[in-house]
């Protein structure tokens, strides 16, 4: 079974590296550009191995739900009680060894499935939205990468197996987001991503250490089975290590406070913004607190951070959300506001609720960016205000469309409103010191979320239409599109994620969610009434912003409480200050030493060298001088 | 006695006194030399016992001045292996390389004899078990790398070589005192033997001079902040081939240093002095990452990130554990690898460019050199420590060396240098992207035409397609734009005022004057050759293997390090 886990992993490996290096093999065209058979052969590089791995995916689900529970299992084990683990080989370290290990049990295939089935469907869209590009080929296989590197981390048996996919995760983002590196603002924001989430990761790492250390062995069973974790003494050492790993999981998750980079990732073309910045590699950090999560509940106090962190962040993204004036903005802060909900779930004790979450989440958020890049083919702009009155024109985008947003705000019978009730309910028997606050938050955030799902949904599809003829955009923004719809290859995919968009809540009582109708309720009416206000607002006077609610706070909201040009003025420019002040000193101190003890020796050597002036009589003084300096030291030595 | 480690010396040496009959053909010879030393290096990496990496192996034990108790001991472990092999590698590619680009000083013939014996130098290092005879192989390297630096180098070569030659001389002095007092205080200059006895024998005190002094002598070379000034000068101004071996291979000697007689035959010298060591090592990671940051220069900025790479070699080293020494193995080959790349592409660039300045590179080389830009964006990648690639497998190793160290070393003091570089990733990730966003990424349009005819139609349709956004003549004239940079050149010089002096300064000087060559020769503006490939290609194989399968090096250096260390130093 482990062979097949292997395969699933490196499929779209190989898919990756054949996209790279095989697709202009034979066309006669071995430039930079692509001619048609390099895409046509690209296409089917990213489609075929993906198809087969999600195939084997679903294989490997139904024959782990075959097996029986072993007792004592976490959440997953009445549906999924069966695991796998292989190890190929242990690498000898000096320290803790290093195993490459590969795992399957029912939270990586819970996760798994929702990579290759979202990841297939992206690479499906793509192959109609990219159509023209000719960098096609490498955007598919970087895009395969990525799966590969996600579904490492998903089946990893070791840490530092898990780290190296993350961190080509990481890669893969960056050289994605700048895949239109024409652009100056695209190359700025996949630079930014990479740094933003490598500073997590810094810290992920040394979290590891401290797990890895301990326990002797960086082995996931070993981590969790370690003394550390049983032990009341060790507790420092465990908070130290879940704090470190939640730096990480901030980076990746993008959470408050390396939440930043992550709207701006949305220069990358828009099914990259639903694969990676949605669906799957955001949700890598709650993934990973979810694998490790005994460690993170033998440590309370890392479970109150991650609930400040969550509260802030969720209603902060929230309010963001609803001033931007970019779709693609919009969903990605509302990302950033989701990730927080089931950060929260998790903070209160419920792995299971924001597992749930993330499933859904992954599932209608994805719809939303496939059919956001759909809005975006048609009109020509990612902005707002540039779309309105769609519905007639596009009918099948609207109506999937209108799936994720229902989904997002939590209106039932779509998927967001069963995950939603679950985390939120979970949020409410929560224990920690912090639970009031978070739960405030938590119902808050519900009602800004109805406003701005009402607030984009509205915007774009009803009122007055407002397309203006654009003119043929750079690369980097998005294609005009002259027809009424985008070809089916796009329609599709979409079509699909609705599917579990709506139904996927309904299997939630099958994993053991149990609804708590007090609280659905409750979140239900409050997201009811953000809506309400949104509609009455746009009611009046539909050629005009809803977010005017926000009154003044509206342009803090709007550049996201400021938090960019924070940073830029507390830690870019000092570094770049910091970094000319070390050439400067380089050359003048460090480097001035040098060539100052080169300039001394040469002054040293003209003064000796006045000595040695060719004239007969000074040698013969300084001969004489000698003899009579020797002569009276034998005398007065001896 | 083997004869393996003997033909590895012999061969380049040989090979060095006939090249100057083969005239014309001189790097066909110098290829098939090297080509013969790096099978050579493969037969002793395939006869090799890998079962038992610790002990020392194909040895040759010969008296050599017996009046002095000199020998000639060669043999190899698992700590020398990897890197013999890495240079006769980086060597033959060297040559390779040379065949499709010939050096722009001429001289040819001269070229090749300097670099066999620059093999011969390097070779014998690392194969060396006499430490007299290290010393003599340490310095053997000198001569041939100041004639390369010298004779082909750039603009500012004399200075540049002066300074290389007479700095590391300086430390080569220091290393022979140290190596002396090794000597007068155990008796015996058998670096096997001195490493079994673990530092008994020789008194605390004697030791911690000793190391002082070793370590100050191999700091130079490796380098250590902030004895790292000849370096930035020395890979700026060399050629091509020069600062690839000069950064693969040169480098390695003074850590290697480290590992096979500062660290095994001074333990309790190491051990005092190991929180300096960690010290300076982790100030060379940040502080070159910085000066990297601000860098303007492409081959500058790969000399400094040399520094902050070599930092992480240093501070595995100074944590004393089993897993710090191999990390900083890992990571001097692992940086042999991928900085004799990035080298080899910043040449590459260079060439084509007749700069290296990045504000006159411009941008979009993706688009006018897409397979060069791609690989240039794979060696960074690979050199900012992305895991999956070789340069992650060091730092990893290295950061959890110091994350526990020694028991005879101050833990708290070693967390928080792990602290400090690990922040020192994240700039040396914030310097390489920086790097490729401003080359690599953004329109062509934007930087001074070099002036390529336009040979094909593919071409003429880029130029044509590019001419709707922006203003490219489609007949440039590189002339032109040179004559423009050198009025600039004024305001640029006093823009970077006396930094400018050392290094900017001259950069543009050089870069100028190709330019105008550039214009004159109407050189085409092509994308890699066949003999860059055969060239790269290799060192990315590597990368990757290494990357993938970290444990093909880390099963040959595990054993030897535990072994290096004792039992009496490890945690």
């Amino acid at each position: 079974m482990i062979a097949v886990v292997a395969l699933i992993v490196l499929l779209p490996f190989a898919a990756a590296v054949a996209g790279l290096l095989a697709t202009r093999l034979g066309t006669r065209n071995l430039g930079a550009r692509s001619g048609p058979a390099a895409y046509r052969r690209a296409a089917w590089f990213a489609i075929v191995p993906g198809a087969v791995s999600a195939a084997l995916t679903v294989w490997l689900a139904t024959a782990l739900a075959r097996r029986t529970a072993p007792a004592g299992g976490r959440f997953w084990s009445e549906l999924l009680p069966g695991r796998a683990e292989g190890t190929l080989t242990l690498v000898e370290t000096g320290a803790a060894p290093i195993s490459l290990t590969l795992r399957a049990d029912g939270l990586s295939v819970l996760a798994g499935i929702l990579v290759v089935v979202v990841a297939l469907a992206v690479q499906v869209y793509s192959v109609g939205y990219m159509r023209d590009e000719p960098r096609y080929p490498s955007y598919s296989a970087f895009v395969s990468l990525f799966t590969s590197a996600m579904l490492l981390v998903v089946y990893a048996g070791d840490l530092i197996v898990l780290y190296v996919g993350w961190e080509i995760m990481g890669l893969c983002s960056y050289l994605l987001i700048g895949h239109w590196w024409e652009d100056r603002a695209n190359s700025r924001a996949a630079v930014k991503a990479f740094l933003v989430t490598r500073l997590g990761d810094v810290g992920f790492l040394f979290g590891i250490f401290i797990l890895g250390t301990a326990a002797g062995s960086f082995r996931i069973d070993d981590v969790l089975r370690a003394d550390i974790l049983q032990h009341a003494e060790n507790r420092g050492t465990l908070i130290a290590a879940t704090l470190l790993l939640l730096a990480g999981v901030a980076g990746k998750s993008a959470q408050v406070p390396l939440q930043t980079w992550l709207p701006d990732a949305m220069a990358g073309p828009t099914p990259i913004s639903a694969l990676i910045h949605a669906a799957t590699m955001v949700a890598a950090g709650i993934f990973a607190v979810a694998r490790l999560y005994p460690a993170f509940l033998a440590a309370p106090p890392t479970l109150d951070v991650l609930g400040v962190v969550a509260a802030v962040g969720m209603l902060g993204a929230a309010l963001a959300a609803l001033a931007q004036s970019d779709l693609k903005r919009v969903l990605a802060y509302s990302t950033i506001s989701q990730l927080a909900y089931m950060a929260a779930a998790l903070a209160a004790g419920s792995d299971r609720a924001a597992m749930f979450h993330l499933v859904s989440h992954g599932a209608f958020k994805a719809l939303l960016f496939l059919c956001a890049g759909l809005v975006i083919h048609h009109v020509g702009s990612n902005l707002i205000s540039h779309m309105g009155g769609l519905r007639t024109a596009l009918p099948v985008t609207f109506w999937t469309m209108t799936v994720g947003f229902a989904a997002l705000a939590g209106l039932p019978p779509a998927s967001g409103f069963f995950s939603k009730d679950a985390v939120i309910s979970a949020i409410e028997h929560g224990t920690g010191p912090a639970q009031p606050f978070v739960q405030a938050s938590a119902l808050l955030t519900v009602g800004v979320t109805g406003a701005y799902a009402a607030r984009a949904w509205l915007r774009t599809f009803f009122g007055p239409t407002r397309i203006e003829p654009l003119a043929e955009p750079p690369p980097g923004v998005a294609h005009v599109f002259d027809g009424r719809e985008a070809p089916a290859s796009m329609l599709w995919p979409a079509g699909v994620l609705a599917v579990p968009a709506l139904l996927l809540g309904l299997a939630g009582p099958m994993t053991g969610v149990e609804i708590e109708w007090g609280s659905a309720a409750v979140s239900l009416a409050v997201a009811l009434l953000g809506a309400g206000i949104v509609y009455a607002l746009w009611r009046a006077a539909p050629e005009q912003d809803p977010a005017r609610l926000l009154g003044p706070f509206r342009v803090p909201c709007e550049r996201a409480f400021y938090v960019d040009a924070a940073y830029a003025a507390l830690v870019a420019r000092p570094v770049l200050r910091l970094a000319r002040g070390v050439v400067r000193t380089d050359a003048r101190l460090v480097d001035g030493a040098v060539r100052g003890s080169g300039r001394a020796t040469l002054g040293l050597s003209a003064l000796v060298r006045r000595a040695q002036n060719g004239n007969a009589q000074l040698y013969v003084t300084g001969l004489l001088a000698g003899i009579v300096l020797i002569a009276v030291a034998a005398v007065v030595l001896t | 006695m083997s004869w393996l480690p003997i033909a590895l010396v012999a061969v380049p040496l040989l090979g060095a006194l006939i090249a100057p009959a083969a005239r014309d053909r001189a790097v066909t010879w110098g290829i098939a030399i090297s080509a013969v030393v790096l099978a050579l290096a493969v037969t002793l990496a395939a006869v090799f016992d890998h079962a038992r990496p610790a002990a020392m192996q194909l040895r040759t034990d010969r008296p050599w001045i017996p009046g002095l108790g000199l020998r000639f001991h060669l043999g190899v472990d698992g700590v020398s292996l990897p890197l013999v092999v890495l240079t006769a590698l980086l060597t033959f590619l060297c040559f390779v390389h040379l065949a499709g680009h010939p050096p722009a000083g001429g001289r040819t013939g001269a070229l090749v004899v300097t670099l066999l014996v620059l093999e011969v130098g390097m070779i014998g290092t690392f194969l060396a078990l006499d430490l007299l005879l290290f010393f003599v192989f340490f310095e053997v390297v000198l001569v041939p790398m100041y004639f390369v630096i010298a004779l082909w180098g750039g603009a500012g070569r004399r200075a540049a070589a002066l300074k290389f030659i007479l700095y590391t001389l300086l430390g080569s002095a220091v290393l022979l005192i140290g190596l002396l007092v090794v000597w007068t205080q155990a008796g015996t200059l058998d670096m096997v033997a001195l490493a079994g006895r673990h530092g008994s024998g020789i008194a605390r005190s004697a030791q911690i001079v000793a190391f002082l002094a070793i370590g100050l002598g191999l700091a130079v070379k490796t380098p250590m902040w902030p004895l790292h000034t000849w370096l930035p000068d020395a890979h700026t101004e060399a050629p091509t081939v020069g600062s690839v071996l000069l950064a693969g291979v040169l480098l390695k000697m003074g850590s290697y240093g480290f590992a096979r007689i500062a660290i095994p035959v001074l333990p309790e010298g190491a051990a005092a002095l190991a929180p300096w060591l960690g010290a300076l090592a982790v100030v060379g990671i940040v502080y070159g990452s910085l000066a990297c940051l601000a860098q303007r220069d492409l081959k500058r900025m790969i000399a400094y990130s040399s520094v902050g790479h070599m930092g992480f070699v240093l501070l595995g080293f100074a944590s004393l554990t089993p897993v710090g020494l191999n990390g900083a193995l890992f990571a001097n080959v692992a940086h042999g690898l991928i900085t004799g790349l990035l080298f080899f592409l910043a040449g590459a660039v260079k060439e084509r460019y007749g700069t290296a300045d990045m504000r006159r590179l411009g941008g979009g080389m993706l688009r006018r050199l897409p397979y060069v830009a791609s690989l240039l964006t794979f060696a960074c990648v690979a050199s900012l420590g992305l895991p999956g690639l070789a340069g992650f497998w060091g730092e990893m190793l290295a950061l959890l060396g110091a994350f526990r160290p020694a028991a005879v070393v101050s833990r708290p003091l070693f967390l928080v240098f792990m602290a400090v570089g690990g922040l020192g990733t994240v700039l040396t990730a914030a310097y390489f992207l920086r790097m490729l966003s401003r080359v690599t990424h953004g329109r062509p349009v934007e930087t001074i035409p070099p002036g390529p005819p336009l040979a094909t139609a593919e071409g003429v349709r880029e130029v044509l397609s590019e001419a709707g956004e922006g203003a490219e003549p489609v007949e440039p004239v590189a002339a032109a734009a040179a004559v423009a940079a050198l009025e600039r050149e004024p305001e640029a010089v006093a823009d970077v005022g006396e930094a400018g002096a050392t290094g900017a300064a001259r950069a543009l000087g050089a870069g100028a004057a190709d330019a105008v060559e550039t214009g004159q020769g109407k050189r085409p503006f092509r994308d890699v050759t066949a003999h860059e490939l055969a060239a790269w290609l290799p060192l990315v194989a590597l990368i990757v293997l290494f990357g993938l399968w970290p444990k093909a090096l880390l099963a040959v250096t595990t054993p030897a390090v535990q072994a290096l260390l004792g039992p009496g130093v490890a945690p």
